[in-house]
């Protein structure tokens, strides 16, 4: 065993971090966060809806995980497994975290902050402190967080057989809280399933009876589960073949495929159109994954694309002045005539648009394509291009695309003819992907005059990126045109470039499954919780630093990026003292385990 | 591709027009389309004699009053870029923190009439109040989310800093509320005064010396203090003047420090000139300022403080001039548009600006 490994890691995890001072900082990260989400709103907002009727709201949630989890982050940043050396600690990170918010409290009570802090509201400070007043409510603050942080150690050092079904039973619990709308929506149709949810759930969330039953039905089934049933389960899996391994792998993709074809027709149209929102932003993430992801170019310009792929299917569609059929001689098209073309515009446009940034590299083709994005809007909206585009009030009255004499007009209709053209979209891009054009722009991507010398044509290879990528956004723009049937130059903001690029950094660059995971979370979920809509911006920005630091390879990353990023960032990662101690621990574990 | 790569000059050699591509033709026909829309407009408008020389001058003068606040603006990117090589995406959202700090401090003193009473006191209470505010804010931008990132190379700082960005301004639009708010108006920054015949505002004027005052103390920071000389050092080479004994996180952290103050002054300048604050309000001029940190050469003090004024009065003169004549209806919306086209033909044709440092050249 090396002598200098074990130094590292006894300096890193003990020395300079001793465990109140690790506790310490636990507590003021946690109390921070606390704070923030208060000031900025997103407290008093969850404070409003409940988990449980009268009895626990979204707001005590958040505050009682921040309390868990203190106890919880303290049980893992120590080594023993031991529980009651973690006892003074986890008080010690709970009651700080916990003091945080009887200072926010006590300042509230003290002085006028909502005149400048308009979210800090007298309702808040009652609920933040059991409405005791500031000094009485934040003493039971900072022993409810410490006794919860406390809590949170138990529950990390408990057995498996008790910490497993307690937690999913929670996150069930929570689960059918948050989402009960969606949820109740779903099990309206009548019979047995509308009396059930008649039990659990009243309009405004579940009934303490109905929580209980989650909880304990999810629970319940988790030990068997783990007691009883994954055992054999695993030992079966190992034991299949390769062939029945590939069988099983297309039953599962088949009945993935099955239950999202399904989804919008039991769910609803509402869920329909939150799940057709989600189809579009995956084709654009598609797009978007071939230039930044594949080849490398950030490009924040990429909302003109898809406004190129929305005007054009307006101009030549629409029943107004503004179409190209009222003052030329060109005749209205239908739809599906006009679909190609608008994805043909959006090459000419991404191609026209890639030229000029061919010599440009790094941050600055970043900024430069923000730069040409941004004309992009600023001349749509302009009174000189409005009597092409119609300015700022836009192109109404584009009428939904027909089948036959049928008109596809419900959200759900349109969610499949989403779907279709993704499904088309994403074999393209993964055949793009491993074609010998997917390896030139990886080779650019890593360097491009080591490619240059390998003979890739980088003109070439570039414009190519510009307009396939945004041949698929202009096909998101055209299906965008015809679900609002109407196009103005306010849903072609940055916001949606940052918004795509959000999405294909948490989901993972350069992987398509990554994609999909992306845009359901950081689309699909702000929707589904609709009221929380105006933080989702807020959600991009802390997922864009969170994933860089944490997780650069994003949540579902493609194979090889993940291997570049893990040399890359090989460095960087050591300059942390935290992860320093916790990769010389994981050497010293392994150097043990080989002893042994 | 390479003369591509490296940037291309003016006026190519008469031996590489054997190459000429496709390519070349697009950005022939750009430079060209530019020069005729600049020329073309310029004589329209001259020719037409719509405006007077009154507005002329009007047009200058604010010209000079903006473009000295990106040129505030600027210096931060421009001393960010030289230390650190990342491009502080959210620099302009710092501007947007001071002017609200500022705001905080602005609209009780004009409720309570001290704002008209003691101008010089008040504004120098407004503006402490900025800068320390944007200062403090800079610097944890900097701790929590760049410094992770100082080894990193790719897009990563970068997507970073995009995050930042977002996160600042949604965090105010979190605590302080969607909505526009009006900055006071005393009355005394309407009076104006006379300039070789022509009347100039005096919040005009205020604004200019505050950005003067401020590039100049900057200037002496950055050419004659310890600091300052390390700051160069570390911008010419981190590497070898970390092997000098300089403290490279320290030079850093002392840059987003004078970046922020910087911005902060920046801030409430901009936030008295447009008399409103909002949370999205700096992302349009952080872009502008970077343009005219590039134009005046990234990395370099008094490149940035000369392209942010020479963005300002191209961006307020532009309008009227290029695009009244050639018949454009409502030039003024197509304002930003002239910043971002000046800002794209720098990027694309000299992204090692005017007064270029050679190191901009690797990286563009």
């Amino acid at each position: 065993m090396s002598v200098a490994t074990v130094d590292l890691a006894d300096r890193a995890s003990s020395g300079k971090h001793s465990p109140f001072r690790r506790a310490l900082g636990i507590g003021l990260i946690l109390g921070v966060v606390a704070v923030y989400g208060a000031t900025v709103g997103i407290l008093p907002l969850m404070d409003a809806r409940w988990i449980i009727v009268n009895v626990v709201s979204l707001g005590d949630t958040a505050l009682i995980a921040i309390g868990l989890g203190a106890g919880a982050m303290v049980a893992a940043r120590t080594r023993s497994s031991e529980f009651w050396p973690l006892v003074p600690p986890s008080l010690v990170a709970g009651g700080v975290a916990g003091g945080l918010l009887a200072l926010l409290a006590l300042a509230m009570q003290a002085f006028p902050l909502r005149q400048i802090f308009i979210a800090l509201s007298p309702s808040l400070l009652k609920s933040l402190t059991f409405g005791l007043g500031a000094p009485l409510g934040g003493a039971v603050l900072i022993v409810v967080g410490a006794l919860l942080a406390v809590l949170g150690a138990a529950l990390t050092r408990a057995p498996e057989g008790l910490r497993k079904p307690v937690t999913v039973g929670l996150a069930f619990v929570i689960v059918f809280g948050v989402f009960q709308e969606l949820i109740q929506i779903m099990m309206q149709s009548g019979g047995a399933i509308d009396a059930l949810r008649q039990s659990i759930y009243t309009w405004e969330g579940l009934t303490l009876e109905g929580a209980l039953m989650i909880f304990v039905l999810a629970s319940g089934a988790t030990f068997v589960w783990t007691a009883w049933l994954r055992g054999p389960a695993r030992e079966r899996l190992i034991h299949l073949s390769p062939a029945q391994r590939r069988y099983a792998k297309a039953v599962r993709v088949a009945l993935f495929i099955l239950v999202l074809v399904l989804l919008p027709v039991v769910a609803g149209s509402y869920i329909g159109q939150v799940m057709m929102l989600v189809g579009l932003y995956i084709l654009m993430g598609m797009g978007l994954n071939l230039e930044v992801g594949l080849a490398g170019l950030l490009d924040l310009g990429f909302v003109a694309f898809f406004a190129v792929g929305a005007y054009t299917t307006a101009i030549l569609t629409a029943d107004s002045p503004h179409a190209l059929a009222s003052y030329t001689a060109i005749p209205s098209l239908s739809y599906w005539a006009a679909m190609p073309i608008a994805v043909l515009a959006s090459i000419v446009v991404g191609v026209l648009f890639g030229i000029p940034v061919l010599g440009v590299r790094g941050d600055y083709l970043a900024v430069a394509t923000m730069g040409l994005g941004e004309i992009v809007r600023v001349v749509v909206q302009s009174d000189m291009a409005a009597p092409l585009l119609g300015g700022a009030q836009g192109i109404l009255q584009i009428p939904k695309p027909r089948i036959g004499g049928y008109e596809l007009a419900d959200p759900v209709q349109l969610f499949y003819l989403t779907l279709a053209a993704s499904a088309i979209a994403a074999y393209f891009a993964w055949r793009l992907e491993n074609s010998r054009l997917g390896r030139a722009w990886m080779a650019v991507r890593d360097d491009e005059d080591v490619a240059q010398a390998l003979g890739i044509n980088l003109v070439k290879v570039k414009l190519l990126a510009y307009g396939l990528g945004a041949a698929f956004a202009g096909l998101a723009g055209s299906i965008f045109a015809v679900m609002l049937t109407s196009v103005y130059p306010s849903s072609f903001q940055l916001l949606v470039s940052i918004n795509v690029l959000a999405l294909i950094i948490v989901g993972g660059m350069g992987s398509l499954p990554g994609v999909m995971v992306g845009a359901m979370a950081l689309v699909g979920l702000p929707e589904l919780l609709r009221e929380f809509g105006e933080f989702r911006f807020l959600l991009y920005g802390a997922a864009l630093i969170i994933m860089m630091r944490v997780r650069p390879e994003g949540l579902w990353p493609s194979a090889t990026r993940r291997r570049e990023l893990r040399d890359e960032a090989g460095e960087s990662v050591l300059d942390e003292p935290e992860e320093a101690a916790a990769l010389a621990r994981r050497r010293v574990s392994d150097v043990q385990k080989t002893e042994l | 591709m390479s003369e591509v790569a490296t940037g291309r000059t003016l006026f190519p050699k008469l031996s590489s027009l054997a190459r000429f591509t496709f390519v070349d033709v697009v950005l022939w026909a750009l430079r060209i389309g530019v020069v005729m829309v600049v020329v073309g407009g310029s004589v329209g408008t001259l020719i037409q004699g719509r405006y007077g020389a009154v507005q002329w001058f009007e047009f200058l003068v604010f010209g000079v009053t903006i473009g000295s606040v990106y040129a505030l603006v600027a210096l931060g990117y421009t001393m960010v870029y030289g230390v650190l090589r990342l491009i502080n995406f959210a620099h302009g959202d710092i501007m947007m923190t001071g002017a609200f700090a500022g705001y905080f401090v602005a609209a009780p003193l004009a409720e309570t009439g001290f704002l008209d009473r003691s101008p010089v006191s008040a504004m120098l209470a407004i503006f402490a109040v900025a800068v320390a505010t944007s200062t403090i804010i800079a610097l944890l931008t900097e701790r929590l989310a760049y410094r992770p990132f100082r080894k990193a190379r790719g897009l990563a700082p970068l997507i970073c800093a995009i995050g930042v960005s977002f996160f600042l301004e949604q965090t105010f639009r979190g605590a302080f509320g969607a909505g526009v708010r009006a900055y006071p108006d005393p009355k005394w920054q309407k009076g104006a005064i006379s300039f070789f015949g022509f009347g100039v505002p005096i919040l005009q004027i205020m604004v200019v010396a505050a950005a003067l005052v401020s590039m100049a103390i900057l200037y002496l920071i950055v050419q004659r203090t310890r600091m300052g000389t390390a700051m160069r050092a570390v911008s010419e080479d981190a590497d070898a003047a970390a092997l000098m004994g300089i403290d490279v996180d320290r030079v850093v952290v002392f840059t987003f420090a004078l970046g922020g103050a910087m911005a902060g002054i920046a801030g409430v300048c901009y936030a008295f000139v447009f008399k409103q604050v909002y949370f999205y309000m700096g992302f349009t001029p952080g872009i502008k300022a970077f343009g005219a940190a590039v134009l005046g050469g990234i990395g370099s003090v008094p490149g940035a403080m000369l392209g942010g004024l020479f963005l300002g009065v191209v961006e307020s003169v532009g309008p009227a001039l290029f695009l009244d004549g050639i018949g454009v209806t409502a030039p003024y919306q197509l304002r930003d548009l002239i910043a971002f086209t000046l800002l794209i033909m720098v990027l694309i044709f000299r992204p090692y600006g005017i007064l270029g440092e050679r190191m901009a050249k690797k990286r563009a």
